[in-house]
Order: C-alpha cells, then structure tokens, then sequence
C-alpha cells in the first residue's frame, strides 16, 4: 500500500437499521488507485458500510471523508457526483428499460450537454461487455444474471467515477463468470485509474484479485493487510478460504478457535 | 347500426375521460406505490381553476387551458411537498387515507370559495352544443364537437406522453425511479424530485381531463366522482400500466354506454363494477399487468 493520502477515509463509523447496530465502530482508508477488499459472511455488516458511504444510510456516529469531503448525512445525489458510485448488491438494474437506457441513467448526474461525450462513453463500456451492445435494444430484465450484473457495472462506469464500491459482484454468478467479472474490474481499475473497494463472500477471489483487504466480523473490522498477506494467515485460511487444517491429535479432533476472539 | 355507432362514440369520449383519470392513478402508482384516491378531486381543483381563468380572468379558452395546466402542476407538486413528503416510510396505509382526506379537503374547500361555492357552473367553451353530420344530415351519425374534441385531445396528449416516457432524459429517470427506487438514488437521480414531478404531471393531465369534461357534466364540487369509474379503468387495465389504463378506460366507457341504451335503468352505473368483478375472476392482473419476478 502506498503512502499517499487516502481517497476514501472512514472513521469509526457507526450505523444501525432501528434498534439493530449493524457497524459498530469500522474504521478504514483506501488509497487512491488501488482495489481494496472487505470480507465477511452474511450478516457481518459489508453492504451497511457501502449503504453509510453512499448515503443512503446516516451513520450515528463517526466520519466518512472522501478526497478531503466529508459525506456523512449527504444526499445520495451529491455523493455520485462527487465521483463516487455504487453497484448495488443483487445488481438492481431497471427491468424494463432497455440496456442502453439504463446505462443513460447511470449518466444522470451528468451535465445534459455532455450528451456526445455519454455516447462515446457508451460505446466505451460495450467494449468491455460486447454482449451488452448486441443487446443495448432489449428490456433489462430478460438479460442473464452475468449479464445484468455486467449491465450494473457499466451503468455505474457512466457516471464517470473516481472510486466505485462493489457489492458482492459475485452473487449468485458460476465461478468462470466471477473470474471474467473480477478480470473485468480490474482492468477498469488499471486502465481508467478507478479506485476499487469491492466487499466480498468469496475470499478467493477477492483475495487474488485486490491489493488490501479487511475482514469484517458482525460489525468490527477484526483484521486488516495486504492480501498477500492475508491469503498466507491461518484464520484467513481455515475460515474463509475453507482450507482444512487437520485440527488432528493423537486421534481426536477439536474446533479451532478464531485468534481474534 | 347508426345507433350502436353513436353509442360507441359517446362510449368511447366518456372512455377517454376515465382514461386520463386512470392514468394519473397509474402514474403515480407505479412512482410511489401509492393509491391516490384524490385523483377525481384533483380534477375538479383544475375544473374550477380553468373555469376561473375563463370567467374571471376573462381569458380565451386555449389560455384558460394552459393556465389550468400550469396551476394543477403546481397544486400537485404542492400537494406532493407538503402533505405526501412528510408520510414518506409510513405504511401504505397511513398514506392512502392521506390521499383520501385530501379529496375531502379539496371538495370541502371549493365550497366555501365564494365564486366557486355549491353551485353548478357551465364551461363557455367555445365549441358548446355544436354538432356535425358524418352522412346524410338529420339520418347519419351526429357527432358532438365535445366528444370529439375529447377524443382529439386524449389521442394527442398520450402521444406527447408517451415522447416525454419514451424520448426525454427526465421520462427515462421517472420510469426508473418507479421500476427500482434504490438503484434510482444509487445512481443519483433525485428521487424526491422525481417524485414531487410525477405529481405534478398527474394533476396536469387531471386538469386537461376536468376541462374536456366540463361541457358535458358541468363544473361543480362533486364531479371528481367520476374518479370512481376511473378507478376501475385502471383496475382492468392492469394497474400500473399505461396503455393498460388507456384500454382500460375506453373498456368501461363503451359498456356502460351500451348498457345504459340496451339494458335496463340501473345497469349504466354498475356496469364499470361488473367489467372490473369479471376481470378480476378471468385475469387478476388486469389486460396490461406486469408479471416480473426478480433474477438472482
């Protein structure tokens, strides 16, 4: 990780559904250019940090800075124009606009002058998924999975970001359309300079494909390196990366303990 | 034949009528999942300001027209900001009462404006009681120039409509805030605004229905009943479809324009119930009802 100043800065962020704390105090930084993981299972609180940062969520306590602007208690609206976008969790594509609709919208924020250069955009992104130019015409909701979520990226793309938050990319794709996703992503990471932070179930692959990641367990960042790093750990190995240690001796087993407990 | 022409025509113009309704129902439904059961109060606000600017304001009827226009926009942004806004996370409940009352307020309101007041009041349009012959004069069929000229507008103000949907950045983002509110805010349309606009809109197009319907019902406090029959248009129509509710209206304008003249007294105003029970039992979803289920 490089020592710059962080584009995107989260300080003990709090947030809660009601009555049910969902984060209790995350703290995180990701620095500009680079693709930064947070894993966790269902439940550990991964989209309420992307919902905190993207404003759809008011955090109850802490600070989010992004490029120097703090985000906390913002309109959505202003935070995409800022050059920080989402792609939701589940894809959540607008079914019935045909494919090129939905990526004009994914331009909203955009002056309404800027029409040729979302056109040149456009074609931009059909080149990193040529299945959606062949089917640009056609309602969103008839694509397939993989293909509405590529539709969910693009869409995102449009918006010119800085920074994109990714939420489990993964979901519900086989595991070759994961890697080509993952692939995908990371070349737009490379070539456009986007920065990446891409919350993950599959540790697998977040591990391989991001530079930095955190491990979040109900509501608290319990560990934080470089992947690298990360992949060699024996935590990381045994509870997310399903390698099985033989917990084995002399004949009996036991449960391993997770060390941050 | 003449006959049953003739009563497809009136059908047909009464039809158009529930149809904008219908589609101001529609609109807002799919916006904000909302039942607005004000609807036919809204257009009895805009019958009344279009007969003011008219009346009062001494202005030509295209000008009265355009008027009423701009104030329904305005009286249904206003209506949105300030009674609607503040339910917004409430249950459906809560906020379909709200849409109630309002109705009540407005009817209750308009009585006790001086002018506007309990009375009945006529629209001077210019084409009033005017007719002409499509045939042999004094056998052929008789149109009503106020049919037509519903009919005429209804057809053109859907097609500007489906442009506006179909055509412009802003009817593009009002149907995706309506297909999907979250990605809507993901994606930084303000979904507020949006949704303020849909109201707007609605109301407009409740203001053209009032004026095109005031030659034939006059305007009075109690005209927004028409609503009723509106509803069901969209009922039929699938609701949350606009087509749906553009069929739907034209639907339950000719029955009930066949079964006041072929059935016997009382049928015309059950009829639009009658069509919506037997949809309901043949095709729940109505004849435009979306069916989508949500990929993984």
């Amino acid at each position: 990780m490089t020592e710059s100043a962080p584009i995107l800065q989260l300080n003990n962020v709090e947030a809660a559904y009601g009555a049910v704390k969902a984060i209790r105090g995350v703290s995180l930084s990701v620095a500009p250019g680079s693709v930064v993981t947070v894993l966790g299972s269902n439940g550990a609180g991964k989209t309420t940090i992307l919902k905190t940062i993207s404003g759809i969520l008011d955090p109850q306590k802490g600070s989010i800075l992004f490029r120097h602007e703090k985000l906390e208690g913002r309109d959505p609206a202003w935070i995409v124009r800022q050059g920080l976008v989402q792609v939701p969790e589940g894809r959540e594509i607008f079914p019935l606009l045909t494919v090129r609709e939905n990526l004009l919208m994914g331009a909203y924020t955009r002056p309404a002058h800027d029409k040729d250069e979302v056109a040149k955009d456009i074609e931009d992104v059909y080149a990193y998924f040529p299945i959606l130019k062949e089917r640009r015409d056609q309602p969103a909701g008839q694509l397939s999975g993989g293909q509405q979520q590529m539709l969910a990226i693009s869409r995102a793309l449009l918006a010119k970001p800085t920074m994109m938050l990714l939420d489990e990319p993964s979901l519900g794709l086989s595991p070759k359309l994961t890697k080509e996703i993952f692939e995908i992503i990371i070349r737009i990471n490379r070539e456009r300079g986007v920065t990446l932070l891409v919350v993950e179930q599959n540790a697998h692959i977040a591990l391989k494909y991001a530079d930095y990641g955190y491990v979040l367990e109900i509501g608290r960042i319990v560990m934080h390196d470089t992947c690298a790093a990360l992949r060699e750990k024996e935590d990381i190995k045994e509870f997310y990366l399903g390698a099985k240690e033989s917990g084995v001796r002399e004949g009996r087993r036991w449960k391993k303990k997770k060390t941050w407990r | 034949m003449v006959q049953l022409l003739q009563l497809i025509i009136s059908g047909a113009a009464i039809g158009c009528i529930y149809a904008l309704i219908a589609l101001g129902f529609v609109l807002i439904y799919k916006a904000t999942e909302t039942v607005n059961f004000a609807q036919g109060d809204i257009m009895m606000v805009g019958g009344f300001v279009g007969l003011s600017a008219m009346t009062l304001g001494g202005l030509p009827f295209w000008a009265a027209f355009l008027v009423t226009i701009v104030v329904m926009t305005l009286f249904g942004m206003g209506a949105e900001r300030l009674v609607l806004r503040p339910l917004l996370g409430q249950p459906a409940f809560t906020v379909i009462m709200m849409t109630i009352g309002l109705g009540y307020l407005a009817r209750g309101v308009v009585t006790m404006i001086p002018y506007w007041g309990t009375e009945t009041h006529t629209l001077p349009v210019p084409w009033k009681d005017e007719v002409f012959w499509i045939g042999e004069i004094g056998k052929g069929l008789v149109v009503s120039v106020e049919h037509l000229a519903i009919i005429i507008a209804t057809v053109a103000l859907v097609a500007l409509l489906f442009a506006f949907f179909r055509y412009t950045r802003l009817g593009i983002a009002m149907q995706a805030t309506s297909q999907n509110q979250l990605a809507a805010f993901y994606m930084g349309i303000p979904v507020r605004r949006v949704n303020m606009l849909i109201w707007g809109l609605s109301s407009a197009i409740c203001g053209v229905a009032a004026l095109l319907l005031a030659p034939i019902t006059f305007v009075h406090a109690n005209m927004g009943f028409v609503g009723l029959k509106a509803f069901p248009a969209a009922v039929v129509g699938g609701f949350g479809s606009i087509p749906g509710a553009l069929v739907g209206g034209l639907i339950i304008g000719i029955v009930e324009s066949l079964s006041g003249f072929y059935l016997p007294e009382g049928f015309k105003d059950i009829a639009a119930y009658v069509v919506v029970l037997v949809m309901l039992v043949v095709k729940p979803n109505g004849l435009f009802g979306e069916n989508l289920t949500k990929k993984v």
